[in-house]
């Protein structure tokens, strides 16, 4: 899982824009293998959280049905250019990630 | 590549301990434990109990200041982009819907300090549906909806 | 399965290959190129390497949501690390390719005068790889594919300059991938040209059928049914596989003379890979 996250924050204005992609299966525990015919378990990331200088600006809960691989963009304001941007996964199975960014 | 060493801390309710653990051990961020993932909602399996799970209420009223961008027909179910966006005050969340989804909560986002009335991100269909986005401002909760159309695919090699 | 059965009777009834025999590459180029512009006097000619997306603006939309962040951008990102990870002896990749393999792109595949035969570029990854005492890839995704793809990425915006030089044997390869295009095959019986020349902008099921022109632009390509990066042999895999007729080996001489006939038809467009598609 290293490196999972690939992020960009971009300033316009006083917006900063925020899209990440995440390498993960996203596995909603109803898909069969297809060799063996067994459930493959569920394995999904059930929250994102997005900090800026310390505050969380965004929580994202989800569940099984967002894609593989999860896109994930959103807005925000008070940013500078050259901020950082902190963005941690966790899983259902406890597995997790963290990237930063510097907004740009 | 910490997150193997992370594996398993936040597994179900016998977590907890190992949550003492490793906050202690400087592993997790506090915020990171404090916001519960909301099962119950999630595991729903109609879209009132969803957001009676989630929200604590199914009491929608029907907002144009809530645009949904979503395909009129998806052309790969599992791959369905979505942005919703409004400009509704003192927004607390934004949450997604499948109302045809076995399990209609895809997502929800709940919004922080700056954070504007904007998110998008991709999500799994099986079938035809409506799309609901919730926004909960002030305490409650509005919503537009949109149908996306999933054919079968199973062409093109 | 079934609609598509009834389409292929459709095409039987109604297909017609706006081919002649027995003219050079050039004229089968010109007159290929030309085909598209009639059948789709509103699409630049630019615009023929997004597929189908240079066709339905509501396909297009979801297409430009996902290319906002492409999902190829980790194979681009991993397929540069390999490509300058040393081999076992030292070397890397760049030393097997002109201009150390950047934007290289648009002059594969070429005719090898040497070998007599053609190369593409995944082949000759992996002829560098055995050259250099490292075991060969597999040819369909992975990290061939992740290689490729930022070979590609570092060739976009060039333009696609496939040549044929003055060799009777370059002139058969060619002749072969064009044999391979145009022969009915399966049990649907029914040729790659049926489908992307003839059809194009038709629905088989829920796929609108890209044309042939500007097709081989983008690969290798993530694809979301896929969900990985695959070559563009593997695409013809499967395209030879859904009319129900055998499919050869990538990198087979047949598939390689497939995209020798496939590429130079889309000389003069850009290379816009890696791509994506739903
Ligand atoms: C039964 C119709 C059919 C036939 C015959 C067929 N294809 Fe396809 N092909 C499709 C469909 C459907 C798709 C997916 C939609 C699209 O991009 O056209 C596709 C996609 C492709 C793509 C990917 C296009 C892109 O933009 O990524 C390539 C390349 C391709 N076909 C090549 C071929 C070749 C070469 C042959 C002959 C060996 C062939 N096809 C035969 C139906 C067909």
């Amino acid at each position: 899982m290293a490196n999972s996250i690939r992020m960009r924050a971009n300033l316009e204005g006083d917006v900063t824009t925020v899209r990440a992609l995440i390498s993960h299966p996203m596995e909603t525990g109803m898909m069969k293998n297809k060799k063996t015919g067994d459930l493959i378990p569920a394995h999904f990331i059930q929250e994102v959280v997005c900090e800026h200088n310390g505050n969380t600006v965004l929580t994202s809960l989800w569940g099984p049905a967002i894609s593989t691989n999860p896109y994930l963009s959103f807005r925000f304001s008070g940013a500078k250019k050259g901020d950082t941007l902190k963005m941690s996964w966790v899983d259902n199975k406890g597995e997790s990630d963290s990237a930063e960014a510097t907004v740009a | 590549m910490n997150s193997l060493k992370r594996r398993t801390f936040l597994k179900g309710t016998a977590a907890i301990s190992s949550v003492g653990f490793a906050l202690g051990a400087g592993l997790l961020t506090p915020r990171m434990v404090l916001a519960a993932w909301p099962k119950s909602a999630f595991e729903s399996k109609s879209v009132d109990d969803a957001l009676t799970n989630l929200a604590g209420s199914a009491d929608l009223s029907t907002n144009e200041q809530i645009q949904i961008r979503a395909p009129d027909i998806a052309e790969n179910g599992n791959v369905v982009p979505i942005t919703v966006e409004t400009n509704i005050a003192n927004i607390e969340s934004i949450s997604i819907l499948t109302e045809k989804n076995a399990s209609p909560l895809t997502a929800s986002f709940v919004l922080g300090a700056g954070a504007e009335g904007f998110v998008a991100t991709r999500m799994k269909m099986g079938k035809t549906s409506d799309v609901i986005a919730v926004v909960k401002a002030d305490g409650k909760l509005h919503s537009s909806r949109k149908e996306v159309k999933v054919t079968i695919g199973g062409c093109g090699g | 399965m079934k609609q598509l059965l009834t389409m292929a009777v459709a095409v039987g009834l109604m297909g017609s290959v706006p081919i002649v025999a027995q003219a050079t590459p050039e004229q089968d180029m010109k007159e290929y190129q030309a085909h598209y512009h009639k059948r789709f006097p509103n699409v630049p000619h630019d615009d023929f390497i997004n597929g189908l997306y240079a066709l339905d603006p509501e396909k297009r939309s979801q297409w430009e949501a996902i290319e906002d962040f492409p999902p190829y951008t980790v194979a681009v990102e991993e397929g540069e690390k390999l490509f300058n990870t040393p081999f076992a002896n030292g070397k890397t990749y760049a030393s097997c390719f002109k201009n150390g393999g950047i934007g290289i792109k648009q002059d594969y595949p070429y005719f090898d005068t040497k070998t007599g035969q053609v190369k593409t570029i995944e082949l000759e990854i992996n002829e560098c790889r055995v050259k250099n005492g490292e075991k060969p890839l597999g040819y369909q995704k992975g990290d061939i594919a992740s290689i490729s793809a930022y070979m590609s990425w570092t060739s976009r915006g060039n333009t696609i300059n496939v040549k044929i030089p003055n060799d009777p044997r370059a002139l058969a390869a060619y002749e072969s991938g064009k044999e391979h295009y145009y022969a009915k095959r399966g049990q649907l019986n029914m040729s790659c040209a049926d489908c992307h020349v003839s059809y194009p902008g038709y629905y088989v099921r829920a796929n609108i059928l890209s044309p042939g022109l500007g097709q081989t632009s983008h690969f290798p390509t993530f694809r979301s049914k896929w969900q990985n990066m695959g070559t563009l042999h593997r695409r013809y895999g499967g395209c030879n596989r859904q009319v129900r007729a055998a499919s050869f080996d990538p990198q087979s001489e047949e598939y390689r003379n497939l995209e020798y006939f496939h590429t130079y038809m889309s000389n003069g467009l850009e290379i816009n890979g890696p791509g994506s598609r739903m």
